[in-house]
């Protein structure tokens, strides 16, 4: 028993400090590329027609249908497949991206919809072009009107960010998997990984609320 | 490189995907029913503000709430262990959506019910309604139509995690898919046929949601 | 009748009600004024014992209001109450909002209920409106479609709290235009309102409340033409 599992020791620390700089590098670059692309995207549907809202509406709505675990393990296998097999970390980034692309999107249309058209309508009576009514008063009224639902589906994405273990990217998750499988005391890893993800998300969801709480009035 | 797709295998094996597909829908619907339970419980416990439940019930909802489906999983396979518990995959990844699915539908409950303007309860009383009257006919019916859009969000969510049961070797559709492509190495041909078929799942269910939606509220909100 | 005698009611340190008396026999129209706070909407709820009250009496055909033993479900019944917000049920349509409660509180057929709430419809003027949902009527329709609603109980009083409050100014008139019909069949109703011609022309006396006190009551044209009170003529010179 003893040759083959060995305790958690403080020679671990630096492998778990690897996996949550992992979980936290992967959420951030998902989290701000899919937020700029939702950003395009949703602004393109508050403002464009029908036949571009369906077509882009149908490919978000299938990244949005599918699970990510299915997605990450089809991109990655597809991308091999083709002859380019792609490092862990730059499929699941691009999957990841995507992901939340799809619902920032969605965010997004719903701020930039929000801004009422009498608004815009009153900046461009003062004379405003539409590209300075879009930069005056869409975007800052809209960005602040999505900030809570913003919050809301980056913190998923950070949750969802530990999906990527399953085409072999070391976040933190997966670390401690490996780990548990070493040192087979699963409860003090397992505890210590959801205190990290706590201490990340109950502060931001407590924030996200409170601000939903004071817009409401 | 060119690949070549052989989707006759995949077709072979149809029944059991379709089999992993029906254990899929079986565990989110479990998932959901015992989750909307729970919830209903612990949204009383926390509107009461009666002090140990009430604790009890705002830990739960801030686990759930902030933590990762994969991790409440884990926790329920491997983290169990140590109390000499051992979950079956099934039970395991039940118990997480639970846990979850409790964890969010309690605020959605608690949100919903308060999102009722007080003045429907005095109107109410003002016509000689009882209190269980009152809550029958007019704010129950009322809070359901406004649950009941964020409740179907939180089944469909619950059947795209249940997709997790590959983790932990469950044979819901997910965990059938990993087994069969690793058996003959379509790996491409299986998960894009999965993926199919969750999508329509999720089609489904949001279309008869709304189909259910219609006939249950005619009325506007 | 209705009795108001020596009401004190307080919301925590805050007393709303300093000793409140009235006599409202039946068939009388008594309109209630006075500025914002002054505690006319508290009489109201205390009347359908919505507040409980902390010292004093009320009662309502002889009943006590507030005491333990009246069965207030019951009591209501015989007040019919229309509030400030519309209140109607949204999930509802107008029939079934108005048909709602003498089914379940009465205990009446549908079929019943359903006649005596297309009457009380038909009498706002609402004949045309059975099967629209509340929401998608103006706040003027929605005022009438609750005091149908209150109707349908055949309360013996009508309690009015400022009705015409959250209503756009073009919207006053029809409401005020059906309580003036109920006047003139003899309901007998205790408005709070601030529409002073409505107070003057159709009810019969009009109190004005300061302060949780009735400072001045008395025949209505003579409280609004010619206030005795010095505190009821400053408050009407504001409000003109």
């Amino acid at each position: 028993m003893n040759s083959l599992f060995t305790p958690l020791s403080w020679d671990d620390t630096g492998y778990i400090l690897t996996g949550i700089w992992n979980t936290i590098t992967i959420s951030v670059v998902a989290i701000v590329v899919g937020t700029l692309l939702g950003m395009v995207i949703g602004f393109a549907r508050a403002e464009s027609n029908r036949a571009v809202n369906v077509l882009f509406g149908g490919v978000l709505d299938v990244l949005r249908s599918v699970p990510l675990i299915i997605q990450l393990v089809l991109f990655s296998t597809f991308v091999g497949a083709i002859g380019y097999p792609l490092d862990p970390f730059v499929a699941g980034s691009i999957v990841l991206s995507l992901y939340t692309m799809a619902f920032m999107s969605e965010v997004f249309r719903g701020g930039f919809e929000s801004v009422s058209q009498s608004m815009q309508t009153a900046a461009r009576s003062l004379g405003m072009t539409y590209w300075q009514t879009i930069y005056h008063i869409r975007f800052p009224i809209g960005l602040r009107a999505v900030l809570p639902s913003w919050l809301g589906v980056a913190l998923s994405v950070i949750k969802d960010s530990a999906l990527v273990s399953v085409i072999g990217y070391m976040e933190l998750l997966r670390t401690s998997e490996q780990l548990i499988g070493r040192t087979q005391q699963p409860l003090t890893i397992l505890i210590g990984v959801g205190i990290f993800y706590f201490i990340i998300s109950y502060p931001l969801s407590h924030y996200g609320r409170s601000l939903e709480r004071k817009m409401a009035i | 490189m060119e690949y070549q797709f052989h989707w006759n295998i995949v077709f072979q094996k149809m029944p059991e995907l379709l089999n992993g597909a029906f254990v899929t829908l079986h565990v989110s619907v479990l998932a959901m029913l015992l989750g909307i339970v729970i919830a209903i419980l612990l949204a009383i416990a926390k509107m009461n503000n009666s002090k140990p439940f009430c604790y009890v019930a705002t830990v739960w909802v801030e686990i759930a709430r902030n933590t990762p489906a994969l991790f409440q999983i884990y926790m329920a396979y491997f983290g169990l262990g140590a109390f000499g518990i051992h979950l079956s995959p099934y039970v395991a990844v039940l118990s997480a959506l639970v846990f979850i699915n409790a964890g969010y539908l309690t605020e959605t409950f608690r949100g919903g019910f308060q999102s009722i303007p007080s003045t429907q309860y005095s109107a109410s009383k003002s016509l000689g309604m009882s209190s269980i009257q009152t809550y029958r006919y007019v704010i129950l019916p009322q809070m359901l139509r406004r649950i009941y859009h964020p409740m179907t969000n939180q089944f469909v969510w619950s059947i795209l995690m249940s997709s997790l049961g590959i983790l932990v070797g469950m044979s819901e559709l997910s965990g059938t898919t990993q087994r069969l492509q690793s058996a003959s190495f379509r790996t491409l041909e299986f998960f894009i046929v999965a993926a199919v078929m969750y999508f329509i799942i999720t089609k489904l269910v949001l279309f008869g949601s709304s189909l259910l939606s219609r006939r249950l509220f005619k009325g506007e909100i | 009748m209705i009795s108001v005698q020596n009401v004190h009611k307080s919301f925590g340190d805050l007393e709303v009600l300093k000793g409140v008396s009235l006599d409202v026999p039946n068939g009388e129209v008594v309109s209630v004024i006075g500025g914002s706070g002054s505690g006319k909407s508290t009489l109201l709820y205390c009347i359908n014992a919505i507040e409980s009250i902390n010292s004093g009496k009320i009662l309502v055909n002889d009943i006590d209001v507030h005491s333990k033993a009246t069965n207030k479900d019951k009591l209501r019944q015989k007040l019919g109450m229309v509030f400030q917000q519309f209140n109607a049920f949204p999930h509802m349509t107008v029939l079934e909002n108005a048909a709602l409660a003498p089914r379940i509180v009465k205990k009446m057929s549908r079929d019943e209920a359903m006649e005596i709430a297309k009457k009380e419809l038909e009498h706002v003027g609402l004949g045309d409106k059975f099967d629209v949902y509340p929401t998608r009527m103006s706040g003027g329709q929605q005022q009438r479609l609750a005091i149908a609603r209150a109707l349908a109980m055949k309360p013996d009083f009508m309690l009015l709290d400022e009705v015409t409050s959250a209503l756009d100014p073009e919207l006053v008139g029809e409401v005020l235009e059906t309580l003036r019909l109920l006047a003139e069949e003899g309901m007998t109703m205790i408005c709070v309102t601030h529409e002073m011609g409505f107070a003057r022309d159709v009810s019969d006396r009009v109190a004005y409340f300061h302060q949780g006190v009735i400072a001045e009551i008395g025949e209505a044209r003579q409280v609004i033409n010619e206030p005795q009170n010095e505190l009821t003529q400053k408050f009407l010179s504001k409000v003109r």
